[in-house]
């Protein structure tokens, strides 16, 4: 499968400690990787080593064959940061028409982008008004507006009810059967089912990346939570040994 | 750069300010309810003939002032707004040029200004008038001028400040020696050498000699085009220095 981002012995210090510890990972074109792993591990760090945003201390982000942050990725990467990030004091759609206008694009593309996250009605009101659920939708209806080759999208979930997430995760399926690649995090584990490959990142080291099933499969149970145990314990395990042989 | 971002973003931040009526009522009405108390300070001072009034000469510099201490610290929230938001962040993964937000916040607030001007001289004009050789159209276009000043330094310092506390602070740092030092209160070449010195670094001193110089002269003059001139570099080196402060990358 082509690869559309290629992660290569990512380091990043942020303040003064080290919070990815050389990482490296693949994650094919026209699919749904999700990342996980517990807070704080580095997950929204390792995204914006790939938007192109951090400033990494040694390895390489490669994106569509670009290094990442590179100017012409700007048209191709579309980024939802973990908090909204919209302007509170414009209304939801002059919100997703502006960010449109950025790519070129219009106010039917825009207020299709607003439908799509389930904010037509609220498509008139002020984002400052909105319930923090929507605020977030409202933000990720920014991120959606240009179709990106590239998504990034960082909790993307997080607020909203069972029903709009499993519209949302339909419609990412969707994006990565059009041919979009979709890197998206979460803290929720029944999420990861709907991903096509999981990347599981803990204090800042990848130690998953396989399908679900590979998953289950390593674990030798059937579902991800319990998985996901079991793999940070057998890991917490080899590293006591490891020190303990020092 | 690109025409077609400038513009969306110019007419963004013209919405934002839109939706914030009485932001917007503020800054119409604060200038004019000012002039009035300065009308009546001055009210009972009549200078010989030939001398130009105290509030002529006092109110004409203060339509140059409130334009620029206002869109200073307006654009400085703006952008502080825009960076602890996390906006500004997202827009610089955009196609978004920094030069696009930049030179949309100078033409959005410039054109703000230019309405706060044209109020605050009509009220000047006829209400209290005030009488200056030169025109009016002269006098509004220094006050957008010094206005455009303002937005470009506070684009600039909020680069600076993590909080709004700390972005109220340059208020009295970077705008108050200006008004000090600019010759409203003493002549400038009455003040110290090294006072002068100091008043011929600050941006706003030009400002406010144009602003002298229409108030002396029927014609425009060659100091007063010269003293624009200097205002005008000003701000294009602020935007410079404010379009270094962005950075796409951040630790
Ligand atoms: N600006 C910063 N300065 C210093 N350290 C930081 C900064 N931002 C994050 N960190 C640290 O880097 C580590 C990784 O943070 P990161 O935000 O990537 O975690 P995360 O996996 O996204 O967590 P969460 O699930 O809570 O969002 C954390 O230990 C955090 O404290
Ligand atoms: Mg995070």
């Amino acid at each position: 499968m082509e690869t559309a981002i290629e992660v290569r012995d990512l380091v990043v210090v942020r303040g003064k400690r080290e919070v990815l510890h050389g990482i490296s990972a693949l994650i094919p074109r026209g699919s749904v990787t999700g990342l996980l792993g517990p807070s704080g591990s580095g997950k929204t760090t390792l995204m914006r080593a790939i938007v192109g945003v951090q400033i990494v201390k040694s390895g390489t982000v490669t994106v569509l064959g670009d290094p990442a942050g590179t100017a012409r990725l700007r048209r191709r990467v579309g980024y939802l940061t973990q908090a909204p990030s919209v302007y509170a004091d414009l209304t939801v759609r002059e919100n997703a028409r502006y960010f449109a206008s950025l790519y070129g694009l219009g106010a039917v593309e825009a207020d299709r982008a607003v439908v799509d996250v389930g904010l037509g009605d609220a498509a008139r009101q002020l984002v400052g008004t909105l319930s923090e659920g929507q605020r977030s939708r409202a933000s990720l209806a920014c991120a959606l507006v240009s179709n990106p080759d590239v998504l990034i999208l960082d909790e993307p979930t997080v607020g909203q009810d069972p029903v709009l997430r499993d519209e949302l995760w339909a419609r990412f399926n969707a994006l990565a059967a059009q041919g979009s690649t979709l890197l998206v995090s979460s803290h929720v584990m029944d999420e990861a089912g709907r991903c096509g490959q999981l990347l599981l990142i803990r204090e800042g080291r990848l130690i998953a990346e396989d399908t679900p099933d590979g998953i289950r499969a390593a674990a030798g149970v059937q579902d991800l939570d319990e998985a996901f145990l079991r793999l940070i314990r057998a890991q917490d395990r080899t590293a006591t040994t490891a020190d303990g042989g020092r | 750069m690109s025409p077609r971002i400038l513009l969306s973003t110019t007419g963004r931040i013209v919405h934002q300010l839109r939706h914030d009526r009485r932001t917007l009522a503020l800054m119409l009405a604060v200038p004019v309810l000012l002039l009035t108390v300065l009308y009546f300070m001055f009210q009972g001072d009549t200078p010989p003939p030939g001398i130009p009034s105290t509030f002529d000469r006092i109110g004409l510099i203060m339509l140059g002032i409130f334009p620029f201490v206002i869109m200073f610290l307006i654009t400085s929230i703006a952008m502080l707004r825009e960076r602890t938001t996390g906006t500004l962040e997202r827009l610089l993964t955009t196609p978004l040029g920094k030069l696009d937000l930049l030179f949309g916040y100078g033409i959005a607030f410039g054109l703000m200004a230019a309405i706060q001007a044209a109020v605050a001289a009509a009220a000047a004009y006829w209400l209290f008038d005030l009488t200056t050789a030169g025109s009016t159209g002269l006098v509004i276009m220094i006050a957008i001028a010094n206005a455009v000043l303002g937005v470009a330094l506070g684009l600039f310092c909020s680069a600076f400040a993590r909080t709004e506390f700390q972005a109220v602070q340059f208020m009295p740092v970077v705008v108050f020696p200006q008004i000090l030092l600019c010759g409203l209160f003493v002549a400038r070449d009455a003040m110290a050498g090294w006072l002068q010195a100091i008043s011929d670094v600050l941006p706003m001193t030009y400002a406010v000699e144009a602003l002298q110089e229409v108030g002396a002269h029927r014609d425009p003059t060659g100091a007063m085009w010269r003293d624009v001139a200097v205002v005008a570099g000003c701000v294009l080196v602020a935007l410079v220095l404010a379009a270094a402060t962005l950075r796409r990358r951040s630790g």
